[in-house]
């Protein structure tokens, strides 16, 4: 049966074909999909994991007990979850392992643009890269053989044109696996020196003759046309570019990033006059062609950064120019009509502190008009930062730090146990919407829901923090913004370390039914446009409410000075 | 005969349901087709673009600028934004809604004024619709995608009853009929 599927759910079709048992992850775009997919397949089992370094030790745990296992995540979830990937590769497998890594050039969700084939390179784990929905599915499948056959993790590497785009695939059948025997080997799976010295040697064989099996493996193939003159090298979403771009070329299209077929473009290479590698991002096959004496361009004729597209291709060839884009108001992401988190940053935009931001919806509270945000790097470091900003302030600093509820699980409340433990007395702010939201509302360990949907066990955070040590703790409604200004003034104040949970449900799942806000006599002050909520505009006699947005949270009732603002009802 | 079709819009106003549509009547059609879009961070309020191409061999999921034939902007100012992406003779099929982008809600810049005059003078073939208000009349605004759907038929020259079953196998069943009413009104409009 053929489908148009969204290449993240021709993934998990292609693990459940594949027999896969058992999948962890951790939600990040462009690989949220992934995991949500396969858990509504039947007679398998998928989880959401805190992060993406548990994600990887729970499938590796399901590997060596001998079923085929997955774990999926973002390109900066494999920075988290590095650690266990590079000793993977030293134990291999029992059962398949497949992690698959979602690469985002151009940065449409992410904070940096970093190219996950090096990791593959770095840890000597292979990596095959689809170009689209069909080849994904069929590669992940590919990948449980070769997982198998050569005793190691092999990575997935998507980018988001793959993993967002659809494509057709052809379904088949899932192949029914019995969980193989696990034996006790602690040669293979204790990695402590004396063993892992021996292990080492083992990844190196296995890597020599990866590199030899991969110049004959199907994935990897040239494609000769008439014309002799160029010959290009691409893979993953760059390769459906060049075929529309150039159609006339001769492609060497490479389906193992690593370890790269190199034999096999060095013979390609002599049939054509000039190489050219294409690829997003680092010049990672360029480099390795130029090392083994391939001459070859690349990153002379195409940018580091950003994504390619079929037009860009065409240009460096023809010269052409491009359309135009016409110098239009922006419209950036904002933070949804009743978002919990405005107040919170219009407080501390009111009360001068320097903001440690995290990453999620939240970090748009970097963005005009409240502008609260400092700093934002990555997942948990709001927590870190702040206590290097007491440190090196001596404690002088006003600043908090802001992290949302599935971020502090996932790596914040580690950086509060540091700074209980090293007693900077940081204020850390929990923004508790109940999900995890920019990715689109997942389950996580304080939900009381798993990924299957069934109920769960709740992680209390104001538990989990008292647990830490943490004596100051303060529970408040993020919609009572008098409340959240109270609760913070007392908790920057004091010299220990503080909490504020700030609690109040995402605004697009909260279904309740609030009366709305409406406009009375306004006096024009424009205090409320400081919110930056996209339900409140200025019209010709002040400011005026959209009501098909407005959810009634009444933020802006409580900011406005002439009472100007009432519920509906009133 | 490859059609490239570029849907824009705001976060929330139904792009996506659009591109699964096509994607849907491309099946129906037994045609080959590549959807691509962008999830997380562009959702919340933010401009958003979806990618159709139907045709005998698809490679590139994405439609470039200078290669669409159609473009759907679902709000004037976003197809301002994207409409270079048409081809010479590609339609520019707009829906005449205004919604506000933050930084001209706070006055920080200006919405473009005669932004209708200046995509006539500079597109050569432009079609605005009121598609919001075609959908009420449908029986719920939210059937704003579907409208727009009905006049890419029409213009496109797509087969209109396979089009109908593609919006009817997409929606769910207690919307059948006012989808396909909005379908209608969408294609008799232009």
């Amino acid at each position: 049966m053929k489908e148009l599927t969204l290449t993240n759910k021709a993934i998990a079709r292609g693990a459940y074909e594949a027999g896969v048992k058992v999948l962890s992850a951790y939600p990040g775009t462009p690989s949220t999909e992934i995991a949500e997919n396969f858990a509504k397949m039947s007679g398998v089992y998928a989880e959401w994991a805190p992060n993406e370094k548990v994600a990887v030790e729970v499938a590796l745990g399901a590997s060596v007990a001998g079923a085929r296992a997955m774990a999926c995540m973002k390109h900066v979830g494999l920075n988290v979850a590095a650690d266990p990937l590079f000793t993977a590769s030293y134990t291999g497998v029992n059962g398949g392992l497949v992690i698959v890594v979602a690469d985002d050039p151009g940065m449409h969700s992410s904070q940096n643009e970093q190219d996950s084939r090096y990791y593959a390179r770095s840890a000597h784990v292979p990596m095959l890269e689809p170009s689209n929905a069909s080849e994904a599915k069929e590669f992940v499948k590919l990948a449980y053989a070769w997982s198998e056959q050569f005793d190691t993790p092999v990575l997935i590497r998507e980018t988001t044109r793959v993993a967002h785009s659809h494509g057709v695939i052809e379904l088949c059948e899932r192949e029914e696996l019995p969980l193989k025997t696990y034996e006790k080997a602690s040669n293979k799976y204790v990695m402590m020196p004396a063993n892992a010295i021996k292990r080492h040697v083992v990844v190196e064989e296995r890597d020599k003759a990866l590199s030899e099996f991969v110049n004959t493996a199907d994935i990897n193939r040239a494609e000769y046309t008439s014309e002799e003159e160029i010959g290009v090298v691409c893979s993953g979403v760059v390769y459906e570019y060049v075929k529309e771009a150039l159609p006339n070329v001769n492609v060497y299209k490479v389906g193992t990033v690593y370890p790269l077929p190199l034999d096999a473009i060095k013979a390609f290479a002599k049939r054509v006059k000039k190489l050219i590698v294409i690829e997003e991002l680092e010049p990672y096959m360029e480099d390795a062609l130029k090392a083994v004496g391939v001459a070859c361009e690349g990153k002379s004729m195409f940018s580091l950064q950003g994504e390619l597209s079929v037009l860009k291709i065409a240009q460096a060839f023809s010269g052409a120019d491009a359309p135009k884009a016409e110098q239009v108001p922006p419209r950036p992401p904002v933070m949804c009509a009743g978002c919990p988190h405005r107040g919170v940053f219009y407080v501390l935009n009111k009360l001068k502190l320097t903001v440690n931001g995290d990453i999620g919806c939240y970090t748009l509270g970097a963005v005009a008009p409240l502008s609260a945000v400092d700093t934002c790097v990555c997942m948990g470091a709001s927590v870190g930062m702040a206590h290097g900003f007491k440190k090196a302030t001596d404690g002088e600093s006003k600043n908090v730090a802001v992290i949302g509820d599935s971020t502090f699980l996932h790596s914040g409340v580690t950086g509060l146990i540091n700074a209980v433990y090293n007693e900077s007395g940081i204020t850390l702010m929990i923004l508790d919407n109940s999900t995890t939201g920019m990715t689109g509302h997942q389950q996580h360990p304080a939900t009381g829901k798993n990924l299957m949907g069934e109920p769960a066990p709740i992680v209390l955070l104001d538990e989990l923090c008292k647990a830490c040590g943490v004596k100051d703790l303060q529970i408040v409604d993020a919609y009572d913004i008098n409340a959240v200004e109270t609760a913070v003034k007392k908790a920057t104040a004091s010299k220990e370390v503080s909490v504020i949970i700030a609690q109040r449900p995402c605004a697009l799942l909260d279904k309740s039914k609030k009366p709305k806000v409406a406009v009375h006599d306004c006096k024009n002050c424009g205090k409320c446009m400081k919110l930056g909520c996209p339900a409140i505009s200025r019209g010709e006699k002040g400011i005026v409410i959209d009501k098909t947005q407005c959810v009634g949270c009444e933020v802006c009732v409580a900011v406005c000075p002439f009472d100007c603002l009432k519920k509906e009802s009133e | 005969m490859t059609t490239n079709i570029l849907i824009s819009g705001v976060g929330g106003q139904g792009t996506l349901l659009a591109s699964r549509v096509l994607g849907k009547y491309a099946m129906l059609k037994n045609q080959d087709c590549k959807l691509s879009e962008i999830h997380g961070m562009s959702q919340r309020g933010g401009s958003v673009t979806t990618h159709v191409r139907i045709g005998e061999r698809i490679h590139s999921p994405v439609v470039w600028e200078g290669g669409a034939d159609i473009i759907l902007a679902f709000e004037i100012l976003e197809s301002a934004r994207v409409k270079h992406y048409l081809k010479e003779d590609g339609v520019l099929l707009v829906n005449e809604e205004v919604i506000l982008p933050m930084p001209c809600i706070t006055g920080a810049m200006q919405y473009p004024e005669n932004l209708k005059e200046q995509l006539t003078s500079s597109v050569k073939k432009v079609v605005f619709i009121r598609a919001k208000e075609l959908a009420m009349q449908a029986g719920s605004e939210k059937a704003t995608n579907i409208v727009m759907l009905g006049s890419v038929c029409k213009l496109q020259g797509l087969d209109k009853a396979v089009m109908e079953q593609a919006v009817a196998e997409c929606v769910p069943e207690k919307f059948r009929e006012l989808n396909l009413k909005a379908f209608a009104l969408g294609y008799e409009q232009v």
